[in-house]
């Protein structure tokens, strides 16, 4: 195999993420990350979803028909995450009220599907389950990332806990109310985009089309 | 899928499902084994998982609805224990019809949701703005006390549907059975950013300091766009890009204060008789 099962769990955070590189997964990341602990939360849940659902999708990869293996996957993944939606809503009820929706639209997240397709279809069980955990510390690397900025610029706290005291509660620093809204994700996403390609040159695609320059005559 | 081609037919004693196994991935059979074996297996897990879950939900429920109640009465304090502190509400089962408590049932075990889909206990509604089909005559309400005795707030359960979902939360009145305190959701499924607006502070601080009714008695809150002629203090200002929720919202809080709700008891408040 020219993978190695460490070159497999580590690739994806950084040389192959799955925000930044291959950008799956943008909706829950612009929704999910306003909290650290709500982000943290969101990041377990897909790892584990992304891991399992890949180990089981492998498992039966060999009797997954082809015409119906797209349903197949998504009763799984979907199977999956409604078994982490219940022991959420059992064991952090708080949390699972905030993350409402997301949590079943996990089963729509493009890098669930994406590497179930991609790479369980054709590995071990094994390896496919480290491919897919690796995906979601990946996507989750992004939104502790994103998280980290949103929490700590837009409210003042990190983890629930103030870090910079705000003027409302008679502190000195004046939050950036746009860091808690939807949008201010994709500024943040795509300035992460832009770092990580110019730390890593090698991630930059090539032009689809060259603007070419006519020289007058 | 090649490693499941070539094995048919080479050993005949073979059981059920490794005959099934065996096929070419493809084949009509197989993919009908796979689906239905599937299905059959995933709806167990998760059945497994919703029912042995149940118990550890329900209490993460009642204390939900607790720290809603100790919310809507502006007494909630992060972080204290929730059933010690909400020992300080007295629960009443309450008569719609005559506005009375009634010592019928234990407040601690009656649930008025149940009620309502019993037919001894409760009535279909023919005039039914609040859209729940069916009314129970009974419903539990709380009293939050002062030190002196006299009541300090209301809570009143109230329910109605949105656009997408039946909104289930509390309305407070102060002692005077007229002023609003507060109105709070605790279960819903509405749009999240648009109906599920219901649910965010600044909305919610709009209902404090509104009155249901004017001198004469006639229910005038509601919940528009625009202010109604009888003046502010009975608007509250509807949500923005929510307009069926605004509107439940507005049938479910006219229904449960007027005749059919809670009209009787808080006459009877207004009268000083509880």
């Amino acid at each position: 195999m020219a993978q190695t099962k460490r070159s497999m769990l580590i690739d994806p955070l950084v040389d192959n993420n799955p925000i930044t590189l291959q950008v799956l997964g943008i909706c829950s990341a612009l929704a999910v990350t306003s909290s650290l602990q709500v982000a943290l939360v969101m990041s377990i849940a897909v790892t584990l979803v992304t891991g399992f659902s890949s180990m089981f999708i492998s498992m039966l990869r060999n009797h997954i028909p082809g015409a119906i293996r797209i349903i197949v996957q998504m009763v799984i993944i979907a199977s999956l995450v409604i078994v982490v939606d219940q022991v959420l809503k059992a064991y952090a009820y708080e949390i699972s009220k905030t993350l409402s929706v997301f949590v079943g639209l996990i089963i729509t997240n493009c890098i669930v599907m994406g590497r179930a397709e991609a790479f369980a279809m054709k590995n071990p069980p094994v390896a496919s389950f480290i491919d897919g955990v690796g995906n979601g510390l990946g996507y989750g690397l992004i939104l502790m990332l994103v998280g980290f900025i949103r929490e700590l610029f837009g409210a003042g706290s990190l983890f629930g806990i103030t870090v910079l005291p705000t003027v409302n509660n008679d502190g000195w620093y004046v939050p950036n109310g746009m860091l808690l809204l939807p949008p201010s994700a994709f500024f943040i996403i795509g300035l992460l985009i832009w770092a990580f390609r110019t730390w890593k040159p090698e991630q930059v695609e090539e032009r689809e089309y060259k603007i070419q320059v006519v020289d007058a005559h | 899928m090649p490693d499941d081609n070539g094995h048919q037919g080479d050993r005949p004693n073979k059981g059920f499902v490794r005959r099934f196994l065996d096929l070419p991935a493809d084949s009509v059979p197989k993919t009908v084994f796979v689906a239905v074996t599937l299905c059959l297996v995933a709806s167990m897990v998760v059945s497994a998982t919703a029912v042995s879950l149940r118990p550890i939900q329900d209490v993460n429920k009642l204390r939900d609805k607790q720290i809603n109640i100790l919310q809507v009465a502006g007494v909630y304090t992060p972080g204290e224990n929730i059933p010690e502190a909400f020992n300080a509400f007295e629960p009443h089962v309450l008569d719609l019809a005559t506005g009375e408590f009634t010592t019928e049932f234990d407040p601690a075990t009656f649930d008025d949701l149940a009620a309502a889909d019993d037919p001894e206990l409760s009535r279909a509604l023919t005039d039914d703005p609040a859209g729940i089909g069916r009314q129970s005559n009974f419903r539990t309400i709380y009293l939050l006390r002062k030190e002196d005795k006299s009541i300090d707030k209301i809570i009143l359960p109230v329910h109605g549907y949105g656009l997408w979902s039946t909104l289930y939360g509390f309305v407070a009145l102060e002692a005077n059975g007229n002023d609003i305190f507060g109105l709070q959701f605790y279960q819903h499924a509405e749009t999240p950013g648009l109906g599920a607006e219901v649910d965010n502070p600044r909305w919610k601080a709009l209902w404090s300091g509104k009155k249901l009714t004017d001198d004469n008695g006639d229910l005038l809150i509601t919940v528009a766009k625009t202010a109604p002629p009888a003046g502010k203090e009975y608007h509250v200002d509807a949500l923005a890009g929510a307009t069926l929720t605004s509107v439940g919202v507005d049938n479910l809080v006219r229904f449960w204060m007027g005749e059919s709700g809670y009209g009787p008891f808080l006459a009877n408040v207004k009268a000083g008789a509880i």
